[in-house]
């Protein structure tokens, strides 16, 4: 008899039901997409702010005192200890591998460059989009991951190629244009394009690293490793010293993305090596970061109460259009029990129906939000559907408490005498 | 429940009826008209708390951005040195900009120095207060306080000065005795350096600054307009943005707002369809009132226009209550996450007073015309 009750209630209420099911959908709808967005805009936004570049750096363990002002180098280019560079590809076999977005190396040389009159610049070896290996995996790597907003006129050169960029200042110094030969310490190298990065770089020569390497002749090493990683902002945990933390707190210290933890790993990976952050970058972001997820975080609350809400209103309507249905009832003997439980009933059958269209609608929502702010979409994980659904009931149920606890305590004669 | 109300026909007599109906049946039926009330409010709440801190958020998240350091850098041409009135210039004219309270220039003068053991070491000299406001980044155990104090980076402190003591520097003969106050670590080409203050520099050295690093704030076309007025103002040296910190905070802020943006949007439409339900339901609820108000001869015109007058009514009151909320709640927004208060803007006022009514006569509007073909006998009947 219940279920005969419940399913000819839908039957026979089509509009009705609709109408409230409709609701119910667009409220998780709108709950759905804001609770994707809100876990995924940190991650987004990270990755936004990694284009200020590198916020780590690797140097040699032992290494001397940089002499260098304004970009240009003062010191001798002998001087100074190196990093291998065949422990780059290292990088990647570290715990936190899949949270480096990319590594460059450097190895600064200074060379004469000959253009009418000879003149002494600094020449810096890198990787553009390198290829490399380490175990089975492959991946690409470069300034062009580390550094997105360095723009080019003309082309990159290719990694292997004998083939140069020239800082912008330094290409109008030289009257340099992309295509031309330039002379560096004696040999004509082809210019493929023009950098410009807005820093110390626009003086500079930027080449790829095997032909600094020969250049300084030092084959298989480099000066530096700027790394481009994704972190969590630090607090004051962070900060902490490994060595002084009980063997349960090193673990979440060092299983947690902090810079500090990264650079730490950095560190193991490359022997003799020491990585520090660059505290301007990640320390900013960190600040920059907390400030989004927080704010993304309140306005995902309000989103959340202001669907809640919605989905009150629609219920209580519905079931307050029903007085005389639960008069009927009531005069034909059920109790009050019976009455309540029926429309919860419904309400919970609706709250299911409504809440899986509206997941299917969020995470639509939220794929296309993404595609357009981000350039990547949001997926919505599916373990979140049993939480969405439960959520979607709670608030159906909540909804429509006070409309049925109204409508089962309204005496039936004057429910079916149509006075409310 | 509701009693048969006698309508009045005439002018005067009419006006004051009308508004007597009105105050009743608000007071009458205060169950059904406060909740309509609270959905209004509600709505116009979120509405203005999230368009507050939408116009808002932008100078708000600037700031933090202002925390990379300096956005514009003055550089003299070919290594030589900036003149001696740069700095005051360099300040004039970002001081110009009423908005840019904020901004701040800071010098800098760098010579290759030797230790006592001829290890070549960087020496800055710069304004030791203005770069604590500047680069907060910089983790310094502790600032230099007296004239010839002097602040090591930490890999210069490990190599030029290990035990702590006070050393001698020398620069084209000349010799200076400096203190070390603390240590700076910031994880770049500042920890292999030593920093003293620009006077103690100048006097050692004789060598003017060659840098400023101004940090200026405001939206990308006032900085724009500051550099072109900075490179006006001193025609001997480069005015250049820091492109990397420019770009990337245009970029960042971009997609933050749209990312709120679009919250905004689904928000706001979704306290929009909780106040049109709430009010459909509110005045089909009442549909026994307007069969009576019909049955004694009322113009479908009155009953339109005395609806509609409910409804806006109720819309004016939430949208007003609602964005005192609204500004509260955006206020406690601003000072839990930036640490500063959104400063209210009553500007959005008319703007979601606008919507609020809007959204009441449509909502009041709808169900009043469907019931228009509807003898107001079947009404009555209980139908």
């Amino acid at each position: 008899m219940f279920v005969r009750l419940v399913y000819e209630s839908f039957r026979r209420q089509k509009r009705s039901k609709l109408l409230a099911g409709a609701a119910i959908a667009l409220g998780v709808t709108v709950a759905t997409a804001m609770i994707a967005v809100a876990t995924d805009v940190g991650d987004k936004i990270n990755r936004e702010l990694r284009s200020y570049g590198a916020n780590l750096v690797v140097t040699p363990q032992d290494d001397t005192l940089d002499v260098q002002i304004a970009g240009i180098n003062l010191k001798p280019p002998s001087d100074g200890a190196y990093l291998d560079e065949a422990d780059l590809p290292k990088i990647k076999g570290m715990f936190w591998r899949n949270n480096i977005v990319g590594f460059a190396p450097v190895l600064p040389v200074t060379v004469t460059v000959n253009k009418g009159t000879a003149k002494n610049v600094t020449l810096v070896g890198t990787y553009f989009a390198k290829r490399l290996r380490f175990g089975n995996e492959n991946f690409v790597t470069g300034v062009r991951t580390t550094y997105p907003l360095w723009k080019v006129q003309g082309s990159w050169p290719d990694d292997d190629s004998r083939d140069v960029l020239i800082g912008e200042q330094l290409a109008a110094a030289l009257r340099a244009k992309p295509g031309a030969k330039i002379n560096i310490e004696g040999e004509n190298l082809q210019v493929t394009g023009i950098l410009s990065t807005g820093s110390t770089e626009d003086n500079e020569i930027v080449a790829p690293l095997a032909l600094a390497q020969q250049l300084a002749g030092k084959p298989g090493v480099v000066r530096k490793v700027y790394v481009s990683a994704l972190t969590k902002p630090e607090d004051a945990f962070a900060r902490r010293d490994p060595k002084t933390l009980s063997p349960d707190m090193y673990d979440r210290w060092y299983c947690s993305p902090y810079a500090q933890s990264i650079a730490f790993q950095l560190q193991e990976a490359i022997p003799h090596s020491h990585a520090e952050q660059i505290r301007q970058v990640a320390q900013t972001e960190g600040t920059i970061l907390t400030r989004i997820k927080g704010l993304m975080l309140l306005v995902t609350l309000a989103a959340l109460f202001a669907s809640a809400l919605a989905v009150s209103a629609a219920m209580a309507t519905t079931v307050f259009e029903r007085r005389r249905e639960v008069g009927l009832m009531k005069a034909l003997g059920a109790g009050g029990l019976a009455v309540a439980s029926l429309f919860f009933a419904e309400a919970a059958l609706l709250a299911l129906l409504g809440g899986a269209a509206g997941f299917a609608g969020g995470s639509f929502l939220a794929y296309h939000a993404g595609r357009w702010i981000f350039d990547s979409p949001i997926n919505v994980q599916p373990v979140l559907l049993p939480l969405i659904l439960i959520i979607a009931v709670i608030v159906t149920f909540a909804g429509s408490a006070t409309a049925i606890l109204r409508a089962v305590k309204f005496d039936p004669v004057y429910a079916l005498r149509g006075e409310g | 429940m509701t009693k048969p109300l006698p309508g009045g026909r005439a002018g005067a007599q009419h006006t004051s009826m009308f508004f007597r109906m009105l105050v009743r049946a608000a007071i009458l039926r205060r169950g059904r008209a406060a909740s309509a009330l609270l959905a209004m409010i509600v709505a116009a709440t979120v509405t203005t708390a999230l368009l507050n801190l939408f116009v808002d958020v932008q100078s708000k998240l600037r700031r933090e951005f202002r925390n990379y350091g300096a956005n514009v850098v003055v550089i003299a041409k070919d290594g030589k040195t900036l003149p001696p009135d740069a700095l005051a210039k360099v300040e004039a004219t970002v001081g110009r900009d009423p908005r840019a309270k904020q901004s701040v220039a800071v010098p800098f003068a760098y010579v290759v120095a030797r230790t006592s053991n001829d290890q070549p070491v960087v020496v800055a000299g710069t304004d030791l207060s203005a770069v604590r406001k500047l680069n907060n980044w910089w983790s310094v155990t502790a600032w230099p306080k007296q004239p010839e104090e002097a602040l090591l980076g930490v890999r210069a402190s490990a190599i030029v000065n290990p035990q702590g003591k006070s050393f001698d520097l020398t620069f084209h003969g000349r010799t200076i005795h400096l203190t070390p106050a603390g240590t700076v670590g910031t994880g770049a080409d500042e920890d292999s350096r030593i920093y003293v203050s620009l006077s103690d520099f100048e006097a050692w050295t004789g060598v003017r600054a060659s840098t400023i690093e101004v940090d200026v704030s405001g939206p990308p076309a006032d900085v724009n307009a500051t550099i072109a007025r900075l490179a006006q103002v001193l025609p001997d040296a480069d005015v250049r943005p820091v492109r990397q910190i420019v770009e990337a905070e245009a970029r960042v802020l971009g997609k933050t707002r749209a990312t709120l943006l679009a919250a905004c949007i689904l928000v706001i439409a979704t306290a929009a369809l909780c106040v049109l339900a709430t009010l459909t339901g509110w005045v089909l609820d009442r549909r026994r009132d307007f069969a009576i108000m019909k049955a004694l001869g009322a113009s479908q015109r009155f009953i339109s226009g005395f609806f509609a007058a409910e409804a806006a009514f109720l819309g004016a009151l939430g949208a007003l209550l609602g964005f005192g909320f609204g500004i509260g709640i955006a206020a406690w927004i601003g000072r839990t996450n930036f640490h500063a208060p959104v400063m209210p803007r009553f500007e959005l006022f008319p703007i979601v007073l606008l919507g609020c009514i809007l959204i009441a006569l449509v909502s009041a509007i709808a169900p009043i015309s469907a019931l228009r073909r509807v003898q107001p006998a079947m009404i009555l009947k209980g139908e």
